[in-house]
């Protein structure tokens, strides 16, 4: 009488067919979390697809209108919805080549400070110092930049730099105008303390990635601080350098907040580095929501399409480069 | 003068540039601090806390922004950190050694570093322009947008680090490979996933770009539910403060300004001394 009660009940069925039930069950739930993981990260690449997308069409209107002058023309009128790229491009590219042009020596400089010339007690502390300067949000670089680095530089470098190369011909071009304080040499020069610890971190990290033979045998043979690390360290590391100069490229050319508040917002291009002028982030961050009208709308659209695949490009290279330095590295 | 002498020389100088970099570097760092410190913290008191945003010449405080940008952030890792973490755990465990794994690497580095208006704008073609209005769930997904690179690096990097031996062993006792991820692998990892997650966190609290066409600014708050109107946030506030020429409005904007730096500050801090507290253990 007892098998017919138990009959149905968990209890009187064979444990090899329960065993077979939960098996299924937990083949089930690894099924399922592999498909769950596998569409996540496949959507980090629609993310990305999406932002082309998008990007693509909402500046199809501009490019159909302008066609290539978009690139070519420095015009931006939305009075009469007549706009050209050409400023906000100069600009971008500008201020990024002056920042870079600081920041590279400089980057380089303290990491040759931090790996040969610094106590190793000091190392850690000095190396988190930099970093947070890496870590400081954009806009207090440009209430900062505004209010204090601005007035500052208007007092003291402008004037300077004018009466420096005011009788030299061609030079006297590239520094004139009068001083504002505010313009694309401030906007580079802030461009390159916020690019600064990139530099300093990546090169950080291949410069101590250098066999420690490599350096005492070319201290033994005599060769001083600066002769190691120009004939021994920077070939050895100069794909890594490299792909960390491209990678604080790629950031310079993407920073919208700390520009807008010093570069001057004016759609010109002067030959002056005094002289104000405009960024494609800047002119998006600023003119994006008062744009009426589709043109003007998909025109700041477009400069953001053409941000995008500048930096894309910037930072596949730089990628690509620490790639092949971590391959070796392993 | 002989060839040594000169080798010494030149040795010299950039020994010399070395410490004058160092110096402007870290000079820089303690200027921008202390201005920061000095302009914000006079205007800090209780009332900052506890009062919405003034119209110019009036007194006020800051607390529609600080509100907004914890509600925003808040949505952001609601919403990123799950995506973040289920896309790392498929690049370290199932997909490991899959092709498709390298090129979402590459993308992800790449998205990274991605200016910040360009994620701003894609979420306003996506999500503003369809519903017609700004909103502070478009500001938190817009944001979500720079969260998930973060968390998707740290989570593959963490989870790579956990010995394959944990793995091996808990399959040999039977364990299916759900579950050995989730009760082995996530549990070694815990550390330095929270670390990527409070990262993600420091980098959103001051992004301003995104925000500025997705949430756009609200002097007061929505109608229920909150998040279907425009929200201020921090970094918003502080754009419009700063660039105004009334001077109680560029107090408020440092004061604001200090805040979110010793935010960032703190959280990078915790961050980094979870992950070094892991690495000594």
């Amino acid at each position: 009488m007892v098998d017919v009660a138990l009959q149905g009940t968990p209890a009187s069925q064979p444990a090899v067919v329960s065993r077979a039930r939960v098996l299924a069950r937990l083949r089930g739930t690894d099924t399922a979390f592999n498909h769950i993981t596998r569409s996540a990260a496949i959507g980090v690449l629609v993310i990305l697809g999406g932002v082309i997308f998008s990007l693509f069409s909402g500046a199809l209107p501009a490019f159909r209108e302008f066609g290539f002058s978009f690139l070519t023309e420095q015009r931006w009128n939305p009075v009469t919805e007549k706009f050209g790229a050409l400023a906000a491009i100069y600009g971008t590219v500008v201020t990024s080549f002056i920042a870079m042009v600081i920041a590279v020596p400089l980057g380089l400089l303290i990491t040759l400070f931090l790996t040969e010339l610094c106590p190793m007690w000091l190392r850690r502390p000095i190396g988190i110092a930099i970093e947070l300067l890496a870590g400081i949000p954009s806009i207090i670089y440009g209430i900062w930049g505004l209010f204090v680095f601005a007035p500052f530089l208007q007092r003291t470098l402008q004037p300077a730099l004018i009466d420096l190369f005011g009788p030299i011909p061609y030079l006297s071009d590239v520094f004139a105008g009068p001083p504002y304080g505010i313009g694309v040499l401030t906007a580079g020069l802030i461009l390159a303390i916020m690019v600064l610890p990139f530099i300093t971190s990546v090169s950080r990290d291949v410069f101590e990635a250098v066999p420690p033979v490599l350096k005492e045998a070319a201290y033994g043979l005599g060769c001083t601080t600066w002769e190691v690390v120009r004939y021994v360290v920077l070939p050895y590391t100069r794909v890594g350098v490299i792909g960390g100069v491209m990678l604080g490229l790629g950031r310079a050319l993407g920073e919208t907040m700390a520009v807008t508040f010093v570069i001057g917002n004016a759609h010109r291009i002067s030959s002056s580095v005094l002289a104000p002028g405009t960024t494609i982030s800047a002119t998006i961050a600023n003119e994006f929501t008062e744009a009426v009208g589709d043109l003007y709308t998909s025109s700041l659209i477009a400069l953001g399409l053409l941000l995008f695949v500048i930096t894309f490009i910037v930072l596949a290279c730089a990628r690509y480069l620490l790639m092949r330095i971590e391959r070796r590295i392993g | 003068m002989g060839l040594y002498r000169r080798r010494r020389l030149r040795n010299q100088i950039v020994i010399g540039l070395a410490f004058g970099a160092t110096t402007v570097g870290l000079g820089w760092l303690a200027i921008i601090l202390g201005t920061l410190l000095y302009e914000g913290a006079s205007g800090l008191s209780l009332k900052v806390f506890t009062e919405m945003t003034p119209p110019p010449g009036a007194d006020g405080g800051l607390l529609n922004p600080i509100i907004g940008s914890l509600i925003m952030t808040s949505l952001a890792v609601l919403i990123g950190t799950p995506i973040g973490i289920l896309a790392g755990t498929y690049m370290a465990e199932y997909g490991r050694y899959a092709r498709i794994t390298q090129v979402i690497r590459f993308i992800n580095d790449i998205l990274l570093s991605a200016p910040s208006i360009v994620v701003g704008l894609f979420v306003y073609e996506v999500m503003v322009a369809p519903m017609g209005h700004f909103s502070a769930i478009a500001g938190a997904v817009a944001l979500a947008v720079l969260v998930i690179p973060v968390v998707v690096r740290t989570t593959e990097d963490m989870l790579s680090l956990v010995p394959k031996e944990l793995r091996e062993a808990a399959s040999a006792l039977g364990m299916p490979r759900a579950f050995v991820i989730q009760r082995v692998c996530y549990r070694a990892a815990r550390a330095g996933i929270i670390t990527g997650v409070l990262l993600a966190v420091a980098r959103i609290s001051g992004e301003t770009a995104p925000l500025l066409f997705t949430a756009l600014n609200n002097q007061f708050f929505g109608d229920f539910p909150y998040v279907n109107a425009p929200m201020a946030s921090l970094p918003a506030v502080i754009f419009q403060f700063a660039l105004s020429p009334y001077h109680d409005w560029q107090k408020l904007a440092w004061t604001g300004a200090l805040i979110i730096t010793l935010t960032v500050l703190a959280l990078s801090i915790i961050a980094r001394t979870l992950a070094s507290s892991r690495k000594m253990s």
